[in-house]
């Protein structure tokens, strides 16, 4: 009776009780390993902490707005995100070489965060009413809504961002069920575009980064060496790892941003692949769940805002992990919920807050 | 179909314009998620396929380079052993010099840490410059050293203030250091910093955060005793190099101390009785083959040498006339003239050409059958008739030539071998020469012409294509007055461990002994030495002589005099003069001392060499020094037979 009665509790607030568990117990591993990997600075920790606890607020409070306040909102949002990302290009602080923060006096924040949420809002919103699989035109539309936010944010240049922002697009597209043939050609036509992609719109660094990845051992000690390092921290944790509090790589510093961006070869380092394939497992477990969400969602709007939210998690994750063990070039994304910092934790956790409401109130459509 | 009617056309499909079907949809969408879903499983997959290759397949290469990442290996050199002489009278030691080392990270202001420097030492620019550059290329937290060498005075006005200077040290270091300075260097030899040609030859492991190694002398041949051996630590360190803890570590075992068989004392006594000239003393102890001092004139001060000579005075040195860097005892080789008679006379005993009373008449010079061309005697007017003890005595050309001329030279070659001559007596020092003893293969080889029975008279005298080096002359003395028992001459006489403070003795390396076929002849060709003292030629140094000297002197010549040439000393410059030899031992009876002396340009054996000999003689036999600030020193030997050859 009492598990009944918590499953109302928990419904009355909106919020899915297994995934809630499962973003839960990333973060407290999160926490865990930071612990270590911040050179057991409780400060650092704490400020995670606060962090997260805001995260688990904004979500706490976007499950209870009914979905249609989303859709609403949704071209608004949009558009007010697609003019930040102008604002920035006029005015923007630039930081690590990159125009990428608005000042606003009293927060400095990034517009291109916004276009997370923003992308898969606009292309639901844009797809709602429209008869699926999308039409010639309607694809125009999407393709148009996913390429305008990823050019202005790649110039910035963050191609992190682009890359999610991009995806979410192409997510939404594929969710909508775009044909195989389509997918297939469009996928041609970015593999062309890739060369012009490289000469026009990459940045000397950004090129660096991927030659580095081609070859890490080009330039030990310059780009090189952080995925160097990373490969040393992760190999050397074998099967069962160093043990929490343990790993040299990330506390004598050998391990560039143990905290952040790197904070998976750190972990790897003192849990081994055991650890690291729980975390993994976990974060399947969590987009399992979501997709399962989505996939309950009453209408278009809100199936394909849940699921593209869901593969944007899902590319953080796999990028970030792919990138700290060498599979993947390196592309400045977080591993989610457990790197330390950055303003994608709130919009990762923000967008499971649209994710509970939409899987909440399932029974009442958007329209 | 107009273009509006396809652009609705749902691609890839048929033409039908359908309406929104959310049931189709949701189905279409779930198909859709479920293959996203593969999608995710698949690139976690690939992450933790990547995972297994790193930390399962690759797991030891990893952690190997984790490992040396984080652990260092510093090397601890070890401190190097001490020189003594047999008295233990100190030769080498380490001596703590002091360097005024900044660490940059712990200063704030470089520049005003400057000027406060500034105002209490001296600092040239070039220390500054050097240090600026030092600092460049190490770690912040690394000391950098700014001035070398700083003296008493420095010290204590820095050390007043050193605390208002934070990153402002002190440090100590121990450099190489010879007491003595000049006396005995051509013995003790140096240390200087590692150069190119060594690194290639030394073991990096050994040497490595070792900066000095033995160059010349004991320091050279005995590296390996004094130096001790390198020890290790694992340190382990961070990103920036920075040590953080010892993970472990071999303490470095110090060298051992050496104890050389010689008595400074008696160094000094031979270096100060060359007197000017350059040349060389050669003390034997022919009981056991122990050297007792080794004086090669002119000398230098090693001090210079360990940290690095200044090029102008280095070139001083090289390049001077009086080559002071040759150690002439082992790499000097001169014709050992009139000194090889005694065992010209034992030859021809051994080889039955003579005998003890066979004579022969000296007109002065000496006409090989069927020739013209005159041998001279040294003595113009002739010995007139003498026997094999006078031929010695007063030492009578003429009778050497026929003896060698009767030998020939394969003999002569095959009896000298057995003394030394023309190969190394293999001393404990390294750089010694061979000398030549020639013979007809040599000569044939050398020359691509036969030999003359004319050459076997020049070898017959010691002069010609025959040349020593004074340790063989010493060497061969000795082995005369211990009739043939030869041992090899040694300058180690124990070694001792500086921690147990246990001494081990080295052995006499006894040789083969020369045989000869009655060893009556050695008691012949003694007695003619020793009336070479009395009555002979050195009959000067035998005046007041408390104890019976046998010797033999020698003059070698510079130059060859034309055939009408008369030899004047007054008219000739002096490097041109003869270079004046002695060879001796004393007491006759009881053998404790062979000396061997060549005084460059001193003329005559009797008259330049032979003092010579008889002051070291005495000063060994008699206990006479003069310089009695070479006590036995500070780390005195224990009594366990070190000194005693009384």
């Amino acid at each position: 009776m009492e598990q009944n009665d918590n499953g109302k509790l928990f419904k009355l607030i909106h919020l899915d009780v297994p995934l809630l568990l499962g973003l839960l117990a990333v973060s407290g591993l999160g926490m865990i390993v930071l612990y270590s990997a911040g050179q057991q600075n409780m400060d650092l920790v704490l400020g995670q902490g606060m962090r997260l606890g805001l995260g688990f607020v904004i979500m706490l409070a976007l499950a209870q707005a009914p979905p249609r306040y989303f859709r609403l909102w949704s071209p608004w949002i949009y558009l007010a995100g697609i003019a930040l990302l102008l604002a920035v290009m006029a005015v923007g602080d630039i930081s690590k070489g990159a125009q990428r923060w608005l000042d606003l006096g009293v927060i400095r924040f990034q517009p291109s965060e916004i276009m997370k949420l923003a992308v898969p809002m606009m292309m639901g919103w844009f797809f709602a009413e429209k008869p699926l699989p999308p039409r010639w035109l309607h694809l125009l539309g999407g393709v148009l809504i996913t390429a305008i936010p990823f050019v202005l944010i790649a110039e910035q240049p963050d191609l992190g961002t682009a890359l999610v922002v991009g995806s979410a697009g192409a997510f939404a597209l594929f969710l909508a069920g775009l044909s195989w043939i389509i997918m297939f050609g469009l996928a041609l036509l970015l593999g062309a575009a890739i060369p012009l992609f490289w000469t026009f719109i990459m940045h000397d660094y950004q090129r660096q980064r991927v030659l580095t990845f081609l070859n890490p051992e080009s330039d030990p000690l310059g780009t090189g060496y952080h995925i160097i390092q990373s490969k040393i921290a992760i190999g050397s944790g074998g099967i069962y790892g160093r043990g929490w509090l343990n790993g040299t790589q990330s506390h004598l510093d050998f391990l560039p941003e143990g905290s952040t961006d790197f904070i998976f070869a750190a972990f790897s380092e003192e849990f081994g692949l055991v650890g690291a394939c729980l975390l993994l497992a976990l974060y399947f477990f969590i987009i399992a769940r979501s997709l399962y969400m989505a996939a309950g969602a009453p209408d278009t709007y809100t199936r394909l805002l849940a699921g593209s939210l869901t593969l944007i998690f899902f590319l953080y994750a796999f990028v970030n992990s792919g990138m700290v063990s060498g599979l993947l070039p390196v592309v400045g994304l977080p591993l989610p919920l457990f790197s330390y910092g950055g303003t994608s934790l709130v919009t990762i956790m923000a967008g499971f807050g649209i994710l509970m409401s939409v899987y909440s109130h399932r029974r009442t459509p958007t329209r | 179909m107009s273009l509006e009617e396809w652009l609705n056309r749902p691609p890839g499909m048929d033409l039908l314009v359908r309406e929104k079907d959310n049931t189709a949809e949701s189905e279409l969408f779930f198909r859709r998620a479920l293959v996203l879903l593969s999608i995710v499983l698949a690139g976690f997959l690939a992450v933790a396929s990547r995972l297994v290759y790193l930390q399962v397949l690759h797991h030891e290469r990893f952690t190997t380079l984790s490992e040396n990442n984080r652990v260092r290996l510093q090397p601890l050199p070890p401190t190097r052993g001490f020189i003594f002489d047999r008295n233990g009278v100190l030769l080498a030691d380490n001596l703590t010099s002091y360097h005024l080392e900044i660490t940059r990270e712990q200063v704030q202001d470089l520049d005003a840490t400057m000027m406060e420097l500034r105002e209490r030492i001296e600092l040239t620019d070039a220390d500054i410059e050097r240090f600026h550059k030092l600092v460049r290329r190490s770690p912040p937290y690394a000391g950098v050293p700014l001035r070398f060498r700083l003296t008493d005075e420095e010290i204590a006005r820095l050390a007043i203030d050193l605390y208002r200077l934070p990153g402002v040290e002190i440090k100590a270091d121990l450099t190489r250091h010879y007491p003595l300075e000049a006396l005995g260097v051509h013995i003790l030899g140096y240390v200087g910093r590692i150069d190119e040609s060594e690194l290639s030859h030394i073991d990096p492991g050994q040497y490595s955060g070792s900066t000095h190694i033995g160059k010349v002398g004991v320091e050279r041949f005995y590296e390996d005793v004094l130096r001790g051996r390198t020890g290790w630590q694992q340190v382990e360190t961070n990103a920036e190099g920075r040590p953080l803890r010892i993970l472990s570590r071999t303490p470095p075992v110090p060298g051992q101390h050496v104890y050389l068989t010689v008595d400074m004392r008696l160094q000094a006594v031979a270096e100060k009785a060359l007197d000017g000239y350059n040349g060389v003393v050669v003390a034997l102890d022919p009981r056991n083959g122990e050297v007792l001092a080794l004086a090669s004139q002119p000398t230098y001060d090693p001090n210079p040498f360990v940290n690095g000579i200044d090029f102008a005075s280095y070139r001083k040195l090289n390049t001077s006339k009086d080559r002071p860097l040759l150690n002439r005892a082992l790499r000097g080789v001169y014709p050992p003239g009139s000194t090889i008679k005694p065992l010209m006379a034992l030859a021809g005993l051994e080889y039955g050409v003579v005998n003890r009373h066979s004579g022969v008449y000296c007109p002065g010079f000496y006409r090989l059958p069927g020739s013209s061309h005159r041998f001279r005697d040294w003595k113009r007017s002739g010995h007139g008739s003498v026997g094999m003890d006078r031929a010695i005595a007063q030492s009578c050309d003429v009778y050497f030539y026929d003896l060698a001329f009767n030998l020939g030279i394969d003999r002569l070659h095959e009896f000298l071998d057995q003394f030394s001559f023309g190969r190394q007596t293999g001393i404990d020092l390294s750089g010694e020469k061979s000398g030549l003893l020639p013979s007809q293969e040599w000569k044939r080889r050398m020359h691509k012409h036969g030999w003359f029975a004319g050459d076997t008279l020049s070898v017959g005298i010691g002069q010609g294509y025959f040349l020593t080096t004074p340790l063989q002359l010493a060497h061969a003395t000795a082995v005369i007055s211990q009739k043939g028992v030869d041992f090899k001459p040694r300058v180690l006489l124990a070694t001792e461990d500086p921690g147990t403070r246990i001494k081990t003795l080295e052995p006499p390396h006894q040789l083969p002994p020369v045989k000869v076929k009655n060893a009556q002849f050695w008691d012949t060709i003694i007695a003619g030495m020793i009336h070479v003292i009395e009555g002979g030629t050195a009959y000067r140094i035998g005046i007041g002589a408390k104890y019976r000297i046998a010797g033999k002197t020698g003059t070698a010549q510079v130059f060859t005099l034309g055939q009408r040439e008369k030899y004047n000393a007054r008219q000739l410059p002096k490097h041109l003069l003869d270079h004046a030899l002695f060879v001796a031992f004393a007491p006759t009876d009881d053998p404790r001392i062979a000396v061997a002396v060549i005084a460059e340009h001193g003329g005559g054996g009797s008259k330049t060499a032979a003092p010579i000999a008889r002051k070291v003689m005495d000063a060994w036999l008699l206990s006479k020094y003069d310089d009695t600030s070479i006590a036995p020193g500070s780390l005195p030997a224990s009594d366990d037979g070190l000194h005693g050859t009384e």
